[in-house]
């Protein structure tokens, strides 16, 4: 084994992994948080792709950029989608398997949508950053891995800071554990949830732009992403966002390790191993309460 | 009704639909109709776990394809069995091979009741949304392990020539077609049976109130590996006339998400707790969908099913058989 080809793997691993944390940020506050189980999570991450690639080819803004921009809108979306789900099952207690369904369409729908509009081919995005490396002794650094995990990490950094210090934040952590606690505090848990999932989505903006620059996309992606991020947000623990990143990071070095020494065709079989390992073996995940 | 009479009204009812269609000898609505069946089979699958026990599984295109390539691989077998086999079996499996279609369906049936077993073995002990998600990540998996597997064609895909005729019916299509409509009987049958027997009404408590039941005595998780392992089968068996019907089949093809949205929808549409509910939403949106096919495009068809799921679960969740219900309660009261 080529001890330079391992360290590289390691390292493109590790920025991978950061770019997973911020895909699954929406997922365990959305699954692990608040109990609902948005399996469309990675439709509306498709979604903040073909926005960012609009206004970049469009208007030649910057995707990252752009997608901090599509951020009020994004929170919008979610807060719609929420009412939806809120009013049409969580009020009546059927979430279970029509929410599923429910998620299920919308997932189909977007991904059908996006298709119709833009097509079947791949799309890229340009930015400055993207082609150029950078290098310290044998260790390569791909810019066009490392600014989206920088991002990603900065992303993920600010909904930690949020959730832990501020009171809507808190709120969030308690709404799934114990709503009539955070009634007799005069917070309403149904707006609490709102504001959560609407969070949830906007993040979807950035991994999207973020997915979009690290590799092209086409609508179907999506799919291969559902598996990777129940598996970190299940071995993450669900609703840790600390565990989150740690497993992120794993399963990213993980993958990239299986990619370069036995070709990636089969690294999307190694989400799926770790998940029904864990699942198996310890379904409260790493750092799960 | 008693079950017999039952099978035996089925019986009527499918050979006069085969006789009728035979009598317009059109080839195309054997295509048409094959894939409507085939829905009817799938959707029908997909409710002996959903509908009856409350528990979604997102993976039926991966049950469906674990059955397309189950007949894939034995096609191939057959194709180099000089390579393959060892001088002293060859005679054997010569006179073995070609496998006749009903035992590569029944073979496709066992390997994903198999697969249904282990996945189920795995997940369903815990809560059933960990369960839907292991069945989507399940048919990525798959795909994946099919497309670096070059004996089955990998991603290139896999040729299968169908022979040409059979004895006695004439055209091949037609005997897939025959197969097919027995299959519908079968599960219609497995649907109804379970739905009148202790095994139905222990779903029903799982369904219902899983802690409650547990707590009853009601053995749980038996009764779950019980229903996963009778849907996998089932769609398996959907799947194993496949490469027959098409003749050339990819991962994209067998694996397509289009199954697994299907076959969630159609019971939805219909109805999720009467066996005919599934049939009901597979022949509409089935006949829909070839409709649409021919005469828009089928993009355009899939989101017609994607937008007509989620109208049905957020305003008719219990289907048309829901609708009809309350209707019919309504005209009633004076």
């Amino acid at each position: 084994m080529d001890i330079n080809l391992l360290i590289n793997a390691i390292i493109a691993g590790l920025l991978l992994g950061g770019f997973y944390a911020a895909v699954t940020a929406g997922i365990s506050i959305s699954f692990g948080m608040l109990d609902i189980v948005n399996i469309a999570h990675p439709a509306f991450i498709l979604l903040g792709s073909y926005i960012a690639y609009s206004l970049n080819v469009g208007l030649g803004i910057d995707p990252i950029a752009a997608s901090i921009l599509m951020l009020p809108a994004f929170y919008a979306l979610g807060a719609f989608v929420y009412q939806v789900y809120y009013v049409s099952f969580e009020k009546y207690g059927q979430e279970s398997l029509r929410g599923l369904a429910f998620f299920f369409g919308l997932l189909f729908v977007t991904e059908v949508i996006l298709l119709l509009i833009f097509g079947v081919d791949y799309r890229s995005v340009n930015a400055a950053y993207i082609g150029s490396s950078l290098s310290v002794g044998p260790m390569e650094f791909p810019l066009r891995l490392l600014v989206p995990c920088v991002v990603a990490l900065a992303m993920f950094a600010g909904l930690e800071l949020f959730l832990s210090r501020t009171f809507i934040g808190r709120a969030v952590m308690a709404v799934s554990q114990d709503p009539t606690a955070l009634r007799l505090m005069s917070v309403d848990p149904t707006r609490i949830k709102r504001i959560a999932f609407a969070i949830s989505i906007a993040t979807a903006s950035m991994a999207g732009a973020i997915l979009i620059v690290i590799q092209p996309v086409i609508p179907s992606v999506g799919r291969d992403y559902i598996g990777r991020i129940f598996a970190i947000c299940v071995l993450g623990g669900l609703g840790s966002l600390p565990g989150t990143l740690i497993a992120a990071l794993l399963l990213g070095v993980i993958e990239s390790i299986t990619s370069v020494f036995y070709g990636p065709s089969w690294a999307p079989a190694v989400s799926f191993g770790i998940l029904l390992l864990t699942l198996a073996v310890r379904p409260s995940g790493l750092l799960g309460r | 009704m008693r079950t017999p009479v039952f099978v035996l009204l089925e019986i009527i009812a499918g050979a006069a639909l085969f006789l009728i269609l035979r009598a317009v000898n059109n080839d195309y609505l054997f295509f048409a109709g094959y894939t409507v069946l085939q829905f009817i089979v799938l959707s029908t699958a997909w409710n002996i776990l959903g509908g009856y026990c409350g528990y979604v599984n997102f993976g039926s295109a991966g049950f469906f394809a674990l059955g397309v390539y189950t007949s894939v691989f034995l096609y191939t077998v057959n194709q180099n069995l000089e390579d393959l086999m060892p001088e002293w079996l060859l005679p054997l499996m010569q006179a073995i091979f070609p496998l006749p279609m009903p035992a590569l369906i029944l073979l496709g049936g066992i390997v994903a009741g198999l697969v249904g077993l282990g996945t189920g073995y795995l997940t369903l002990r815990l809560r059933g949304v960990f369960f839907a998600i292991a069945t989507l990540a399940l048919a990525v998996v798959l795909q994946t392990f099919v497309v670096n597997w070059s004996f089955v064609g990998g991603s290139r895909g896999a040729y299968v020539i169908p022979p040409g005729t059979v004895p006695i019916l004439g055209p091949y299509i037609q005997y897939l077609f025959l197969l097919m409509l027995l299959l519908v009987i079968l599960s219609l049958t497995c649907a109804r049976l379970i739905e009148r027997s202790r095994l139905g009404y222990g779903f029903a408590t799982i369904r219902d109130d899983e802690l409650a039941a547990e707590a009853c005595g009601v053995p749980t998780l038996r009764l779950k590996l019980i229903a996963t392992v009778l849907s996998g089968a089932l769609m398996g068996m959907a799947g194993a006339p496949f490469p027959y019907y098409i003749g050339y089949v990819e991962p994209g093809s067998a694996f397509d998400l289009s199954y697994a949205v299907n076959s969630i929808a159609m019971p939805m549409i219909g109805g999720t707790t009467w066996w005919a509910g599934p049939m009901l939403g597979a022949v509409l949106l089935g006949t829909l969908q070839q409709i649409a096919t021919v005469t828009i495009s089928s993009a355009v068809n899939l989101l017609i099913v994607g937008l007509l799921l989620i109208g049905f679960v957020i305003a008719a969740p219990d289907g048309i058989i829901g609708l009809w219900h309350t209707w019919t309660s309504r005209r009633s009261k004076p």
